[in-house]
């Protein structure tokens, strides 16, 4: 992509995002906010992954407990929405940065396999905690706040929420921290070489990772209006990761485009067949085996440096 | 809730018997993937798929032999040996391809096929659930500190240490095993010694991948046969294999017992959460050492 025609695109983009509800149905305007939400997760994956190196496998478990937190204050307390809405994504930077504490000094496999166990932990909490969380059932019904509410208030609160995250998110991998946490990722020893503190920067990506994570997660309780636990089940969490690496894990809109991609495929798929597991795994060997950078990595190369085995 | 007498009731102990038999299970399936783990380097993801399929392998055996004791103990040898094959294909296909990438790659291959095995599993079996019995020889108790234990549970429990002693064996005093450690090492130095790599890995992967069906037949008897049992699985191999150290086979042995006690006592202890106490169990062992309990065997 010539730098010139970005900002071109990105104007483009906006636009046909804003006039969207106008022209679409109201279930595809449903659709395009989850897709929004979802790509907001996917990025928020990407900078935990793609840019500071770490496997952060249980990234969906952020996403739940973003949006268990707004359902919950929007459901249980008197509280005014905006507090629900600061709570879930504030939770999820919280638990982040508990789970980010506990994996920190393990090496990138032993990391990636014991964030998968412990998101998987919080599910099976969530999943039984019936009076607190709702069990399996999940919560339904959640009041959302009228300006907001309808499908298309629902798809222009979650476009502007997203639109803000990815710029601040794209701000921050330009900055001189995100540089750096780019640095720990191609060569950790190296980083620490030169004085930088590689545990504090990778736990403050995750916890970065964490809140937009659940920011992601709040947004869905508006577009859904409920909340269940399979959303933050292990599998979705490597679905996300498939969103990434579809799209392109090293560059900064990869995640976005292969989240449209993936839940756009998935609406398709599940109209006409209860095979989605088939065709989501065919679609990721064929990218692993022939797109490794992804569908945008094919026009922005940048393959990291090459890692040493298990490290 | 009374957690003290929960705890110290006649029930505790063939509570442990049982949870012993589940930990037999859990460690053999876990002994695959930490064998694949500490070779091949993969964090196989759909090893859980490779036991659900073992499971549904034996219960064909089994109605395809019309039952009986023989037709069991053939399910439990057969179920194995296809899944093993399975594990083949995919090694052979697929995996033995791209052991030059990121093993993030990698990863995600295995959650790939993880999810087409799943469809696959429900295109072959259906939705539906599917139960062995236990054949006659194998039906009533034994007695075990006035205690009865089922005899099928028992055989389990006798089982799982001599798969442990076999594994030992293979790795630590075949050539093969030391090959195969070696190739985990640096498996372009033993491939410059005229060794061929690529079949050490594809050997590791199908006895991994035997281990799996294996574990998946020998639980079918006990459990209801259905698609998604491959989901929990594959979360508590992980963390065993953690626990254990990279590869140590006793250190997978040692994981599977604390896993499956604390999951066992916690189901007593709290009915509800008792899920959450093996993950309490691998965060105080990872607080104190977070390399695992026994050193890495590579």
């Amino acid at each position: 992509m010539r730098r010139s025609a970005a900002p071109l695109l990105l104007f483009l983009l906006l636009a046909t995002l804003l006039a969207l509800p106008h022209v679409l149905p109201r279930f595809h305007t449903y659709v395009a906010a989850i897709v929004l939400l979802t790509a907001l997760l996917a990025t928020s994956l990407n900078l935990a992954i793609g840019y500071t190196g770490l496997y952060q496998f249980g990234h969906a478990v952020f996403y739940g407990v973003g949006a268990y937190g707004t359902a919950l204050v929007l459901t249980r307390s008197g509280m005014p929405a905006p507090v629900a809405f600061l709570v879930g994504p504030l939770a999820a930077a919280v638990l982040s940065l508990l789970m980010g504490l506990i994996c920190i000094r393990l090496s990138k496999l032993y990391f990636g396999m014991l964030q998968i166990s412990l998101g998987s932990l919080v599910w099976a909490v969530v999943y039984r905690w019936y009076s607190f969380t709702g069990g399996d059932d999940g919560i339904h019904g959640i009041p959302i706040p009228d300006a907001i509410a309808s499908p298309k208030g629902s798809y222009y609160f979650t476009l502007t929420v997203t639109a803000l995250c990815v710029f601040a998110m794209y701000r921050i991998v330009r900055s001189p921290f995100g540089k750096v946490i780019q640095g720990i990722r191609d060569n950790p020893v190296r980083a620490a070489a030169i004085g930088v503190d590689v545990k504090l920067h990778q736990l403050a990506a995750l916890v970065i990772a964490g809140f937009f994570g659940g920011v992601a997660g709040s947004l869905f309780v508006v577009v859904e209006n409920s909340v269940f636990p399979d959303m933050m089940f292990w599998t979705f969490s490597l679905e996300v990761l498939i969103m990434c690496l579809l799209g392109g894990m090293y560059t900064f809109f990869g995640p976005f485009v292969g989240a449209s991609v993936i839940v756009l495929l998935r609406v398709f798929a599940s109209v006409h067949t209860q095979y989605w597991g088939l065709i989501l795994g065919t679609i990721l060997t064929l990218v692993i085996i022939f797109l490794p950078d992804g569908v945008l990595g094919v026009f922005v190369r940048r393959s990291p440096a090459k890692e040493d085995p298990g490290a | 809730m009374d957690f003290a007498s929960n705890l110290f009731s006649t029930g505790t102990l063939s509570q442990i018997l049982v949870g012993l038999s589940r930990t037999t299970i859990l460690f053999i399936v876990s002994s695959g993937m930490s064998l694949i783990l500490g070779v091949l380097r993969i964090p196989n993801v759909a090893h859980g798929s490779l036991y659900m399929i073992g499971a549904f392998a034996a219960w064909s055996v089994i109605q395809f032999l019309g039952g009986g004791l023989f037709a069991f103990l053939a399910a439990m040898i057969v179920a194995p040996l296809i899944v093993a094959a399975v594990g083949f294909v995919l090694e052979r296909g697929f995996f033995s391809y791209l052991y030059e990438r990121e093993h993030l790659m990698l990863l995600l291959l295995t959650f790939s096929f993880a999810l087409i095995l799943g469809d696959l599993v429900k295109i072959v079996w259906g939705p539906e659930y599917r139960s062995i019995t236990v054949p006659a020889f194998f039906q009533g108790s034994a007695e075990i500190f006035g205690l009865p234990l089922p005899w099928y549970n028992l055989f389990l429990l006798l089982i799982g240490p001599c798969i442990a002693v076999f594994l030992w064996l293979v790795i630590n005093k075949t050539k093969l095993g030391k090959i195969a450690r070696a190739a985990a090492v640096d498996g372009e130095m033993v491939g410059a010694v005229g060794i061929n790599v690529g079949w050490i890995f594809a050997f590791t992967f199908v006895l991994g991948s035997f281990l799996a069906g294996l574990g998946g037949a020998l639980i079918a008897p006990m459990v209801n046969i259905s698609l998604g049992m491959d989901h929990s699985l594959i979360i508590e191999s992980f963390l065993i294999v953690i626990i254990g150290g990279l590869g140590n086979m006793w250190g997978t042995l040692l994981g599977s017992l604390i896993f499956g006690l604390t999951q066992s006592l916690g189901i007593l202890v709290w009915p509800q959460f008792g899920i959450a106490f093996p993950y309490l169990a691998v965060v105080a062992v990872l607080v104190v050492r977070p390399r695992g309990l026994l050193s890495s065997t590579w």
